[in-house]
């Protein structure tokens, strides 16, 4: 097992910056996941940490050493890719036990390992398979079963489950977890997808055009978002953001949703951060309730229902609020048709407050 | 049910006598008949004595395999057959060693001048074999190359072709393979070895079987090298049994014959190679 630090790390193509000078600590035996859209420099980062691609500036350590010129072999790490990276040529004997090529085992010290790795995956029956004549979920399997099988003292995920069916990834994510729970080895993945952020990761870090922008829990995103980026990005369907401007009434704070004919009552904490009138009003679509009532502090607004999304447990509303559309949410028993015209409400404490101009959150309301 | 199959009759035959069916198949019988009509010609010489060569009949009047024995043994045919042997196998060996090296280095690393040396390996195939030639003749005679084993070969044991032809298929290999390997502790020597070659068999097996019959029936090259008659190769060997005052037909087609045996055992094996490798390779046949 090991700890990660990053510190200041830039990695540079020519003219182009991918990293900006990041810094991150993975402490020993953590579950950090590197999520961001496509070129957000998440990918360019683990592939830093595995000495894949040359560091332009700023140092790595693993374990307290710095690993700057270190080879991958010298890192004492083991990597799993996207397109799985097993060998067509090698049964899945042949590749699991290929990650103690260069180790000098005696060969049955070698089958003993190769069988536990197959055994701890379910792969114990596979063994004499080549990897076209295994599923999608099995391969993956083996491909982890050849970094698990040098006993390595962090693993590097590099978007592994992205090629993969939905059943599947889901089975596959909770063995990752599992696997994590079982070996109490670091993990750096990095993915795509938020929810496979928030279903593994102790913390996630949020990345966008070779910035981090916030690093935390999977609550500590989904409920304090530090920006309209992560915001959005953590939480399916996505936040509904609102215009509204910062007036004054009566001596007290409130957002006025001009467009909506709507306003929310502030407190004074965080307002004085704003940069200008202009803020966004921030609502989960789980938050955001047909037929629900406000109360005291909360948003009430009525629309036109456009789609509905019934997904069993609950079903998705898209509303029309007269141009803005926004994602609410009914109890799945209660499916509105389309063009019903309804009433959502969210209450106290559900609403978040953006600057507009620096995209910042303000204040949870 | 009998409306159906009569239906099902009715439409097969009209697609049994499409005339664009016909046209093909006797252009390709037509094609047949070219490409088999000196090779039967050549089996029926072998198997005629020196009076019966000019009578055209392909069925020879008194066939006879006193050629094949005269042939077999005299001592030479087998001295030239295991020289062409040596060759090939050799010259195959090196290409498939380091066409694919050069190929894979050009493919997957990046350095600066990568991508001018591959436009210089790929220029040299625009000039053709016989203005190399003399530069050839040239460099052998100055190192004393003449007339050995090794003159023979050393112009083919690394082809611009085989390089460009690796290359193209290293690409293709995913680089996440040879990522997995370097996490794994390999050197890049194995990675190369153990990881990237058995990926691009199609290639190498292709790459394999046109080095080895292009240097199998090699003539020109072996001729101009070579002075002693126990370092020709099979090719030039038959050709010395057309001597100015007689041509020895029979005995050229009677070597012909025994010299298409490891073309045709090469083809006969590796047919599935083949079909693949002119397809990978975009050559024609």
């Amino acid at each position: 097992m090991a700890n990660i630090v990053l510190n200041n790390l830039v990695k540079k193509y020519g003219n182009t910056t991918a990293v900006h000078g990041i810094d991150l600590q993975v402490k020993d035996g953590e579950f950090v996941v590197l999520v961001g859209p496509s070129g957000c420099g998440k990918s360019t980062t683990l592939r830093m940490i595995a000495g894949l691609e040359d560091i332009s500036g700023g140092t790595i350590s693993i374990d307290g050493r710095v690993v700057n010129e270190a080879e991958p072999k010298d890192r004492n790490i083991a990597m799993v890719f996207q397109n799985y990276a097993i060998y067509p040529h090698m049964t899945v004997a042949q590749n699991i036990g290929f990650g103690l090529y260069t180790s000098k085992l005696q060969e049955s010290e070698r089958k003993k390992r190769i069988e536990e790795t197959a055994q701890i995956l379910g792969l114990e029956k596979l063994l004499e398979r080549r990897p076209s004549q295994l599923s999608g979920g099995q391969r993956q399997r083996v491909a982890i079963g050849r970094a698990m099988v040098r006993n390595p003292a962090a693993f590097l995920f590099d978007e592994p489950l992205s090629n993969l069916d939905a059943q599947l990834r889901t089975q596959m994510r909770l063995e990752i977890k599992k696997l994590h729970q079982r070996l109490g080895t670091t993990i750096v993945f990095v993915t795509h997808d938020q929810v496979e952020a928030m279903t593994m990761a102790d913390r996630i870090v949020v990345m966008r055009d070779g910035h981090i922008l916030q690093v935390g829990t999977p609550m500590d995103l989904y409920e304090r978002p530090a920006d309209i980026f992560t915001a959005r990005f953590i939480g399916s369907p996505t936040m509904n953001l609102l215009p509204a401007r910062l007036i004054e009434r009566a001596g007290h704070h409130v957002a006025e949703l001009d467009r909506l004919g709507a306003s929310v009552a502030l407190s004074s904490a965080g307002i004085s951060d704003a940069k200008g009138p202009e803020v966004l009003v921030g609502v989960r679509p789980h938050d955001l309730v047909v037929g629900a009532q406000a109360g005291e502090g909360g948003l009430c607004l009525s629309g036109t229902v456009s789609v509905v999304e019934p997904l069993g447990p609950e079903t998705l509303v898209h509303l029309d609020l007269g141009g803005t559309s926004i994602i609410a949410s009914a109890p799945g028993k209660i499916i509105p048709k389309a063009g019903d015209h309804v009433t959502v409400g969210a209450q106290a404490g559900s609403l978040y407050l953006f600057d507009s101009k620096t995209e910042r959150a303000l204040c949870r309301m | 049910m009998t409306t159906t199959a009569a239906a099902l009759e009715a439409r097969l035959s009209r697609r049994s006598i499409r005339p664009g069916r016909i046209i093909a198949w006797t252009l390709l019988f037509l094609g047949g008949v070219v490409m088999m009509t000196p090779i039967l010609f050549m089996l029926s010489t072998s198997l005629k004595d020196a009076s019966q060569v000019y009578d055209l009949r392909l069925i020879p009047e008194s066939p006879s395999f006193d050629n094949y024995i005269a042939v077999l043994s005299d001592g030479r045919f087998l001295r030239w057959f295991l020289n062409s042997l040596l060759v090939a196998v050799c010259v195959t060996v090196s290409n498939v060693f380091f066409d694919s090296l050069v190929g894979y280095t050009l493919a997957k690393y990046q350095f600066r001048g990568r991508y001018f040396i591959f436009i210089a390996i790929l220029s040299t195939l625009m000039i053709p074999t016989e203005m190399l030639v003399i530069p050839w003749y040239l460099m052998a005679s100055n190192l004393g190359w003449i007339d050995t084993y090794w003159g023979i070969m050393f112009p083919g044991m690394m082809t611009a072709f085989g390089t460009f032809l690796m290359k193209q298929f290293f690409e293709t290999v995913p680089d996440e393979f040879l990522e997995a390997g370097r996490v794994d502790g390999l050197n890049e020597f194995t990675i190369w070895w153990r990881v990237a070659m058995p990926l691009v068999t199609p290639a190498l097996s292709a790459l394999a079987i046109f080095t080895f019959l292009g240097n199998w029936t090699a003539f020109f090259w072996p001729l101009i090298v070579t002075n002693s008659r126990d370092l020709y190769t099979l090719p030039v060997g038959l050709s010395s049994f057309a001597v100015e005052q007689a041509i020895q037909w029979e005995m050229i087609m009677t070597g012909a014959s025994l010299a298409t045996i490891p073309t045709l055992a090469v083809f006969l094996l590796l047919q599935r190679y083949i079909v693949r490798g002119v397809m990978l390779a975009g050559l024609k046949g």
